[in-house]
């Protein structure tokens, strides 16, 4: 082995208590606890325990909004990628509706600058550019130019593309800059003005429902287009079983079809709008409880391919408003890993299913590296412990959003420490520090 | 009855034995209301702010009468002539009216919830005059007190609510109402005026307004708001009033003593036939007087409660 900058004893890998080697910020090694003997030089060397831990690999979320340029008072890189690094994210796919949307080159590089700025070592913004020009759905954004000033893929997100057209042009001329495009699926205006999912509770309430179908009649659409031009399409945020129906059939017919969810869409349903809760107010709405049990199928059987936070910060004031007024969005990076862990611990998700659903398969359908703990690969992970419980402050969340349901409530599990390269982006523990040769 | 409720958002708030408080209370004061010195004391000394934002004739001189029949002071706040218009926010408006310690608020609104969010925000006591599509437990109130005084008990009484029921505060509030009183209650109207899965709902839904009116003891006509065509939930006007507009040969097969109601305003013509709305089968004008008598009550009940310390 070559020399070990750092070995952490004790940590629990998919449930399997193990040891980890690191030296010059790749892994060297993960062997299963004591098999592997420390090598004789160990000189300069940090050597933990890690008490039993939680080993992840950094995470990547393939779905944010950091509100910079142009909203920074709900959000900017620097507090965005905080968060990230809080919340164990070591790379997270930046949507393009900002302000001036990132439809060209510059706003693109001034995202990666104003990231490299904050974080040097990461985490790392990965811009995700414009389909269509301010993302109004008329003209094609020039993704041969966005592709060359790093974006890793296209979207028009937080809107749909009306035009079928358009969207078949922008899907075919991504492909030949390797750009995948996700989508965001809804029907303009079937449930226009919506706030809620359309159902029981919206009835009740006497507030305007879009339904689920506005959502599925896209997906059928993109399906039905990326089979006619053999081309890979990325469903973003799927909220009900209509869509995940529309998705399994798809896939046993073998088109390139990906889809994410969020923990949102798998714990939460409409009857937690009852009392009005802006707070989970969110594009697309909360469904019904059925599609809740139908996404965490999905997710378990890989329909659905990857969790993503649909980060959306907004600032407090803009929450505190009728639910009518309120913006969509749910602040997420902060409690996305506590949120899935609450999925583990009521048994639908392991360690494992994380490990591939928060970032492998989305290194996967985009191509980013990622840390699959073989040797060589970027020392970039996660120590969480399970077992701490902490209490969502608006202190505590490193967001500037605190617009979560989760807002001082406790949630489940907490990340100690994220590193990258080996060196360490956060970190709670005084214990570990791991030096970089 | 020691009142044991701080605000008035919904009728699911209310039990049966509080509803009928609330009636035998109500005509109490509709004799208050025809004596020749229209005003008892009661509330003397009490603030209420009648925070209209949206337009109102019936629900706003209602509850500014009532106050004022209790001797209460009464400040009125309407959308146009606030800061509502500079872009103030809803939170903003409510905690400035409570920094002047009014003893309750009277909220209308047009968005659902309105009322709770001020509720939720203020130690006065809200009283929901109307939010959104959501609720307006005062016109339910006053539609059920009506009913009272003529029938005295709602067993066996069959309600058909026609009109806009999706978009319709008043249709949510009276089969709340109407269906905790034991009456029968039906809905017609064009399935795009439908609420999602009102097969949910305690109701009969009727398309056919000659069915539904079949054997029924009383109809609430609601408002057709003019702009639902705008909005391609119907073809237009003249076919609403054709298929849907209540007149009296939709009443043949209903019971002898039918009762026609509306919350108003009309559209005489459209959702009611003119003869119908001044027949002596009309309760109209009654729920007018009904209204003021229990708002006079609400305001009793609400602003004289005694507050249970923490």
């Amino acid at each position: 082995m070559a020399h070990v900058d750092c070995l952490i004893r004790n940590v629990s890998w998919e449930d399997r208590s193990c040891d980890l080697f690191i030296g010059e910020g790749r892994v060297l090694e993960l062997a299963e606890a004591g098999t592997v003997a420390a090598p004789a030089d160990m000189s300069g060397s940090e050597i933990v325990d890690a008490g039993g831990l939680t080993l992840l690999p950094s995470l990547i979320d393939a779905h944010v909004h950091l509100r910079e340029p142009g909203q920074e008072y709900k959000e900017d890189i620097r507090s965005g990628l905080s968060a990230a690094a809080g919340g164990g994210f070591g790379q997270v796919m930046a949507m393009a509706n900002t302000s001036p949307v990132n439809d060209n080159a510059s706003v693109t590089r001034f995202m990666l600058q104003k990231a490299s700025e904050a974080f040097p070592h990461g985490p790392w913004v990965r811009p995700v550019g414009a389909l269509t020009v301010g993302l109004l759905g008329k003209e094609l954004a020039a993704a041969g130019e966005l592709a060359r000033a790093g974006c890793v893929a296209l979207s028009n997100d937080g809107l749909p593309v009306e035009n079928t057209e358009l969207f078949r042009r922008a899907m075919e001329y991504a492909a030949d800059f390797g750009l995948k495009v996700i989508d965001h699926c809804e029907d303009p205006w079937l449930g226009k003005g919506g706030v809620m999912n359309e159902g029981e509770v919206s009835s009740r309430l006497g507030l305007k429902g879009i339904p689920t179908t506005s959502e599925a009649i896209q997906v059928a659409r993109d399906i039905l287009l990326a089979s006619y031009l053999d081309l890979p399409i990325h469903l973003a945020h799927i909220s009900c079983r209509q869509s995940v129906e529309l998705i399994a059939g798809a896939k046993e017919r073998g088109v390139k079809v990906t889809a994410e969810t969020c923990p949102h869409y798998l714990l939460w349903d409409e009857s937690r709008i009852e009392s009005y809760d802006t707070s989970v107010r969110v594009s697309p709405p909360l469904r019904t409880r059925d599609d809740v049990l139908a996404l965490r199928q999905a997710v378990r059987t890989g329909v659905i391919d990857i969790l993503v936070t649909d980060h959306a910060p907004h600032a407090a004031h803009e929450k505190e408003v009728t639910f009518a007024d309120a913006p969509n969005g749910i602040s997420g990076l902060d409690t996305a890993l506590s949120l899935t862990y609450e999925l583990v611990r009521s048994g639908e998700l392991d360690f494992a299913d994380i490990n591939r659903l928060w970032c492998w398969n989305t290194a996967d359908i985009f191509t980013l590296p990622a840390n699959r703990m073989r040797p060589g690969d970027p020392a970039d992970f996660v120590l969480f412990d399970p077992d701490l419980a902490w209490v969502a402050t608006a202190g505590a969340l490193l967001s500037k959003g605190k617009n979560t349901p989760c807002l001082d409530k406790e949630v489940p599990g907490r990340v100690m420490a994220h590193f990258l390269g080996g060196r360490a982006v956060f970190s709670r523990l005084e214990t570990i520090t791991l030096k970089r040769s | 009855m020691n009142w044991r409720h701080k605000d008035l958002l919904e009728i699911s708030q209310l039990d049966a034995d509080e509803i009928a408080h609330v009636f035998e209370t109500a005509a109490r004061f509709a004799e208050v209301n025809q004596r020749p010195i229209k005003k008892v004391p009661i509330l003397k000394g009490k603030s209420v702010v009648l925070f209209f934002a949206e337009a109102s004739t019936r629900t706003k001189t209602s509850f500014d009468m009532a106050g004022k029949r209790l001797s209460a002071d009464t400040f009125s706040l309407t959308k146009s002539g606030s800061s509502l218009q500079k872009g103030e926010s809803l939170k903003d408006t409510a905690l400035t009216l409570q920094a002047m310690n009014p003893d309750a608020i009277v909220i209308r609104h047009w968005d659902s919830g309105a009322a709770r969010f001020l509720a939720e925000r203020l130690t006065c006591s809200v009283i929901n005059a109307g939010d959104g599509w959501h609720a307006h437990p005062t016109q339910a109130l006053l539609d059920g007190f009506t009913l009272h005084q003529v029938w005295g008990s709602f067993a066996g009484k069959t309600v058909c609510i026609l009109g806009d029921i999706a978009h319709s505060r008043v249709a949510r509030s009276n089969v709340e109402l109407l269906t905790m009183l034991g009456a029968r209650v039906r809905l017609c109207a064009p399935r795009t005026l439908l609420p999602a899965m009102v097969q949910t709902w305690p109701v009969q839904v009727f398309s056919d307004v000659t069915k539904a009116c079949e054997g029924v003891d009383a109809v609430i006509c609601l408002r057709l708001q003019l702009e639902r065509q705008q909005a391609g939930l119907l073809p237009d006007l003249r076919e609403y009033a054709c298929t849907y507009g209540l007149t009296p040969r939709h009443l043949e097969k209903a019971n002898a003593d039918v009762k026609i109601m509306h919350p108003g305003p009309m559209n005489r013509g459209l959702e009611i036939a003119s003869e119908l709305a001044d027949c002596g089968a009309s309760l109209i004008l009654d729920q007018v007087a009904s209204g003021v008598a229990v708002r006079m009550t609400l305001l009793h009940l609400y602003l004289t409660r005694t507050r249970i310390s923490a």
